[in-house]
């Protein structure tokens, strides 16, 4: 469960203070299925950070399951992203030298898991993301959509109770989109929390509960 | 992150540039190597140098007629006057001191040795029988002055001298002349080359007697003296500076040098040398650990956006400086491994270009080559490191 209370957040480009976000407060229900929308400079993307401990809030508190995580190190913040949080991007953000097995590697050799039950782990992620047969290509010779698929089973891999997603279909086509936000949707259904940034309306619509931001405020919130 | 993956994934890097990699490891490499050769090359010089002077034989005092380090107080040495002799006598007399294993008297000369209708003109050398354990001298047949015959016309030849006036090699009891006095030949010496830039090959031997009246002098040219034990050289030498100055009627007219203090010194000037050139080598090592610091920079400033998404993932700041310095590590280690192999392969065709050159590099150059070279590969690496753990994730995500 994600509790924000009075989270504010503000930059300073030179005199002027941009209330990215301004005395924010929402909670959000594990397992619920959140898209946020808003025009651009709305504070979406600001807020999608804060609540996965990307970014830090000048005021306000921040409880994650229970859990008062504002004012954690960045050690421990690190650990809570590492266990709790799943992050996707509208531009992917595979390491290119790697394959795509080996980026959906990463999170589970920060674990320290042995070599042998990763590879196990991989091959079943591989199948259930329907990426197989492209195990060992590199990013630039996956399709857009592969890579959103292979940047999801790597956010999943260890199994977050949120996902965060900041315009994940930002970079593909309708087609293409509407089957990564399905994919998203499915993983909703197994119980994780999923919350969508979007500047796509149909995307928008079609999450159990709709936020609308305007100017670091939460405009609308509907269910 | 378990060390074996921190080192997989930095390897897994290095492999994916690996023309930049290459040129990074070659630069270490060769100062490394550098190091290597350049000291293997001084210190092969050094052992040279202490090998031709131990040939002459340890624990080796010389006394030499007039005093040499206090001109100022005895003008007739400048002039190379000596104002008394370093006689036969002297010699004898030091001889009979306790410290003294044995001592050879010498006079040098040049004289005409004509044998066989041959003539030419020979250095000679008048000294006792002592002369060949003292110098570590061999001969290869004959003998030389035994002892109940120390004033008798003998001769040894050297092994060049011997070839050319009896190439049939029967020049054992031949007789021969040299000056204007007939010597009969007992000894031939065995063939050892040049050593201090003195050929014994090339040398004729008589009796100390014979050479003063051949040479018309009194005086020696010098006393080599062997002392008994090599850590009582120094108290040897006081001793018999001592008994030479009482004889001389407290005159202090001779020089005594330990043998071993002229080879301290010139190991020391050539390990000092050694020293040098590798210091010198080590500032390509600096270089090349500058050259790793800006291509890790590069790095960084490249793979912001990775470094980003391994925050995003929930990689610890320690990780990521810990992958920047693995990488790092591994362009320095085996840039220093491969400058190893390089140095070591070098020196090999120093030593086949020069077999008289002992150019093995010394063991400490070896680690200091090394070490060196991962010390700068790692301090090179921090800054970078430390740069890319403190990168804020937002923004480095932002950067595409
Ligand atoms: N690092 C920063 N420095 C200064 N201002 C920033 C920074 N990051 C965000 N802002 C400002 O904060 C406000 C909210 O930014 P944010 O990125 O959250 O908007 P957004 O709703 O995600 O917009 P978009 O739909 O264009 O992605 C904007 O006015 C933006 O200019
Ligand atoms: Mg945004």
């Amino acid at each position: 469960m994600i509790q924000l209370s009075g989270i504010t957040r503000i930059f300073h480009m030179g005199d002027q203070a941009i209330h990215a976000l301004d005395h924010i407060d929402l909670t959000i229900e594990s397992g619920e299925y959140v898209s946020i929308m808003g025009p651009s400079g709305s504070g979406k993307s600001t807020l999608l950070n804060v609540i996965g401990l990307l970014d830090r809030p000048d005021s306000g508190h921040y409880l994650l399951d229970g859990r008062n995580v504002t004012d954690l190190s960045e050690t421990e913040q690190a650990q809570v992203r590492r266990e709790k949080i799943g992050f996707v991007f509208q531009s992917f953000h595979l390491i290119p030298r790697l394959t795509a097995a080996e980026n959906i590697e990463l999170p589970l050799i920060l674990t320290g898991m042995p070599p042998a039950d990763r590879k196990i782990r991989i091959m079943e992620t591989l199948q259930a993301f329907n990426l197989s047969d492209r195990a060992h290509h590199r990013p630039a010779e996956l399709s857009g959509g592969q890579r959103q698929r292979v940047a999801i089973a790597r956010a999943t891999i260890l199994r977050p109770t949120a996902l965060l997603a900041d315009e994940p279909t930002g970079n593909l086509d309708h087609r293409i989109g509407s089957e990564v936000a399905a994919l998203l949707e499915a993983l909703n259904q197994t119980g994780t929390t999923l919350i969508v940034v979007t500047h796509d309306r149909e995307l928008g619509s079609r999450a159990r509960r709709r936020i609308a931001m305007r100017d670091g405020q939460i405009d609308v919130d509907e269910r | 992150m378990k060390l074996r993956d921190l080192l997989h994934f930095s390897l897994r890097t290095i492999t994916s540039y690996p023309a930049r990699s290459f040129l990074i490891m070659l630069a270490m490499a060769l100062g490394v190597a550098a190091v290597i050769i350049l000291t293997a090359l001084g210190d092969g010089a050094r052992q040279y140098v202490v090998n031709e002077f131990s040939s002459i034989g340890t624990n080796l005092i010389i006394v030499l007629p007039g005093r040499a380090e206090t001109a100022g107080s005895f003008p007739g040495a400048v002039m190379g006057q000596t104002p008394r002799d370093l006689t036969l006598e002297d010699a004898h007399w030091v001889g009979r001191l306790p410290q003294v294993r044995r001592y050879a008297p010498l006079n040098v000369g040049v004289a005409e040795l004509s044998a066989t209708g041959k003539l030419r003109e020979v250095t000679l050398m008048g000294t006792t029988a002592e002369i060949f354990p003292i110098r570590h001298m061999k001969l290869a047949q004959g003998r030389f002055l035994s002892h109940s015959g120390e004033n008798s016309a003998q001769i040894v030849l050297g092994a060049k001298i011997a070839q050319e006036f009896f190439p049939d090699g029967n020049a054992l009891g031949q007789r021969v002349r040299l000056g204007d006095r007939r010597f009969l030949v007992t000894g031939i010496m065995a063939v050892q080359g040049e050593s201090m830039g003195f050929n014994s090959d090339e040398l004729v031997i008589i009796p100390i007697q014979h050479a003063q009246t051949l040479l018309n002098t009194t005086s020696l040219f010098r006393l080599l003296i062997e002392t008994r034990h090599h850590n009582e050289i120094e108290n040897a030498k006081e001793a018999i500076h001592q008994a030479l100055i009482r004889r001389h009627d407290g005159e202090d007219d001779v020089t005594v040098i330990a043998h071993d203090a002229v080879l301290a010194t010139f190991d020391r000037i050539l390990r000092a040398l050694t020293l040098g050139v590798a210091g010198i080598a080590v500032i390509s090592l600096a270089v090349a650990g500058i050259l790793v610091m800006n291509v890790m920079l590069v790095s960084v400033s490249q793979r912001t956006a990775e470094i980003g998404l391994l925050k995003a993932i929930g990689t610890p700041a320690s990780a990521i400086r810990h992958i920047f310095m693995a990488e790092a590590v591994w362009l320095s280690v085996t840039g220093a491994f491969a400058g190893f192999v390089l140095g070591q392969a070098g020196s090999w065709l120093l030593r086949l270009a020069y077999p008289l050159l002992p150019a093995w590099p010394p063991l400490w150059a070896n680690f200091a080559g090394i070490a060196v070279a991962v010390l700068a590969g790692v301090l090179a690496g921090l800054l970078p490191a430390i740069r890319a753990a403190k990168l804020d994730p937002v923004m480095a995500l932002s950067k595409r």
